[in-house]
């Protein structure tokens, strides 16, 4: 193999493995949004608390399914309480208020974490070893295969969710046409509840699988879902095939970018990627086309 | 079956109903006719639990359901075709169909969606087609279709016939008679007050959010108030 062929694919690897993690954070904020037009900017501190919570549970001896099982379940139980305390008791507030609200559970986990959990960075171990595998001269890390494999799995199951089951159904009708959503007999508040449990469920998966990678910290959500954002505006915001594709883009066009220009502007591109899709197609690559006064 | 009684809703500082008093009994055709903005509309969200009471109540088969959420009341029997049929336009017809079922589970969903299709074969013809392709009568009928598929005891019908063409308009009022003879229980609501008297058994005059005039159907087209002001004679 040509050694810059081989670069490219280790460029290649490295993006869509990023890529994948910012496609399940991008999805989390589709759900929402879908749900009550609301951008939650407490989504990256779900992806904090999913990585955050395994290392607990870990240093406490439990066992890593154990620990990763206890730690979704636990960054669900966040998610829905915040729907539950801060989001549903003012539901009729209009659309900015609320996702200030979100920004506000956004400090309000990540001071809670730091105070509880300290703010030194904890790294915990790959799923199943260090030893990198070999592709075509390029080697990609087991935990790069696991990322990828469990997100495709993710987005298979909502696929099927979506798709295939009345309450999928409902949760897609209640975005396409809420008041008649409501007079089929659909309980939004209920399909808002769920929105919020499935996106904390999704950041949680994300923050687990990046967790061996980058290690984890009480800090590493804001990167995160800002990337997950920047990801979701780029694939059109609210799409869910948008936010699969904006994810791997954004990977991509971050791993090339930091290959063949400079590792410095690494997490630069992230945010010249989000003015560019505002500059020159707002409504991103799958979104619907129109402007929504908010 | 319903009762309403002082029913009054505001929209922020605007009062859009003001104690309106109103009762369908069971298997009755109740028209509601009025003009533009004269809170026919709100009238039927606060039915359907959508719209927000400041005042009144609503009794329904012996049941307060003044409070209660859009979902129970739909499970309790009441549901409602709204204006602009309201599609969910991404999805596909069936889909519609089955989300009309929503608070209903089982094997006779499917014998429904099957009476369905045999009562509208172009909605079986395009059962996987999404509803935002409907032409606006085939819409009406869907979503005419798709409040039937909860099982009703009450239909709810919000200007059914609006920009529809001549002939539909009269295929939908058929459709109506029709479910009436089956036994439902119509409030119908209608800028068509001819059409919508016609066939009613007895109707209620709206006018700025109150009850102006209530009679018999036919006596309320025979009505001079109505003639001139509804009806253009």
């Amino acid at each position: 193999m040509p050694p810059a062929f081989v670069e490219l694919l280790q460029f290649l690897f490295s993006g869509i493995t990023s890529g994948a993690i910012y496609a399940l954070v991008a999805l989390g904020f589709a759900l929402i949004y879908n749900a009550s037009h609301v951008i939650n900017f407490a989504q990256g501190e779900f992806v904090m608390l999913g990585g955050m919570i395994t290392w607990l549970l870990l240093s406490h001896g439990i066992d890593l399914p154990l620990a990763i099982a206890g730690a979704v379940a636990a960054t669900v139980v966040v998610g829905l309480a915040l729907e539950k305390l801060a989001i549903e008791p003012v539901r009729d507030a209009n659309v900015v208020t609320l996702i200030i609200i979100t920004i506000g559970a956004g400090i309000f986990l990540r001071g809670l974490t730091s105070v509880t959990l300290g703010k030194d960075l904890h790294a915990v171990p790959a799923f199943s070893g260090n030893e990198p595998l070999e592709l075509l001269g390029a080697t990609i890390m087991p935990q790069s295969l696991w990322i990828l494999g469990v997100t495709a799995a993710v987005v298979l199951a909502l696929h099927l969710f979506f798709h295939f089951t009345i309450l999928g159904k409902a949760i897609l009708a209640t975005s396409h046409n809420r008041l008649a959503a409501r007079l089929m007999g659909v309980n939004v508040n209920f399909v808002l509840l769920l929105s919020f449990g499935l996106s904390a469920l999704l950041g949680a998966v994300a923050g687990i699988l990046i967790a061996p990678i980058t290690a984890t910290h009480f800090e590493v959500g804001i990167m995160l879902g800002l990337k997950g954002f920047a990801a979701a505006i780029l694939g059109g915001l609210g799409s869910g095939l948008g936010a699969i594709v904006g994810g791997l883009l954004l990977g991509l066009i971050e791993s090339l970018g930091a290959g063949y220009i400079s590792s410095d502007y690494k997490d630069a591109m992230a945010f010249v990627v989000i003015l560019g899709v505002l500059f020159l197609m707002p409504q991103g690559l799958f979104g619907k086309r129109g402007t929504e006064r908010v | 079956m319903l009762h309403i009684e002082g029913l009054s809703s505001h929209y922020g500082r605007i009062q859009a109903l003001d104690s309106v008093d109103l009762t369908i009994g069971e298997g009755e055709l109740v028209a509601l006719v009025g003009a533009n903005g004269a809170g026919k509309t709100t009238l039927l969200r606060c039915l359907s639990g959508v719209q927000p009471v400041s005042a009144g109540r609503i009794v329904f088969e012996g049941q307060d359901i003044t409070r209660a959420p859009s979902h129970r009341r739909v499970k309790l029997g009441i549901a409602q075709v709204p204006e602009g049929r309201q599609m969910f336009g991404p999805l596909s017809v069936e889909d519609n169909l089955r989300l009309g079922a929503y608070r209903r589970r089982g094997p006779k969903v499917a014998d429904d969606l099957d009476r369905m299709y045999t009562r509208f074969p172009i909605l079986k013809e395009k059962r996987k087609q999404s509803a935002g392709t409907l032409s606006g009568g085939q819409q009406q009928m869907l979503a005419i279709s798709r409040a039937l598929m909860s099982r009703p005891r009450l239909l709810l019908l919000d200007e059914p016939s609006m920009g529809l063409a001549p002939l539909l308009v009269s295929e939908i009022f058929d459709t109506v008679k029709l479910l009436k003879s089956q036994g439902t229980t119509i409030f119908l609501v209608e800028q068509n007050a001819y059409a919508a008297l016609g066939i009613a058994d007895r109707g209620y005059v709206l006018e700025t959010g109150s009850v102006v005039l209530d009679d018999a159907g036919r006596a309320l087209l025979e009505n001079e108030r109505v003639k001139t002001a509804y009806l253009g004679l």
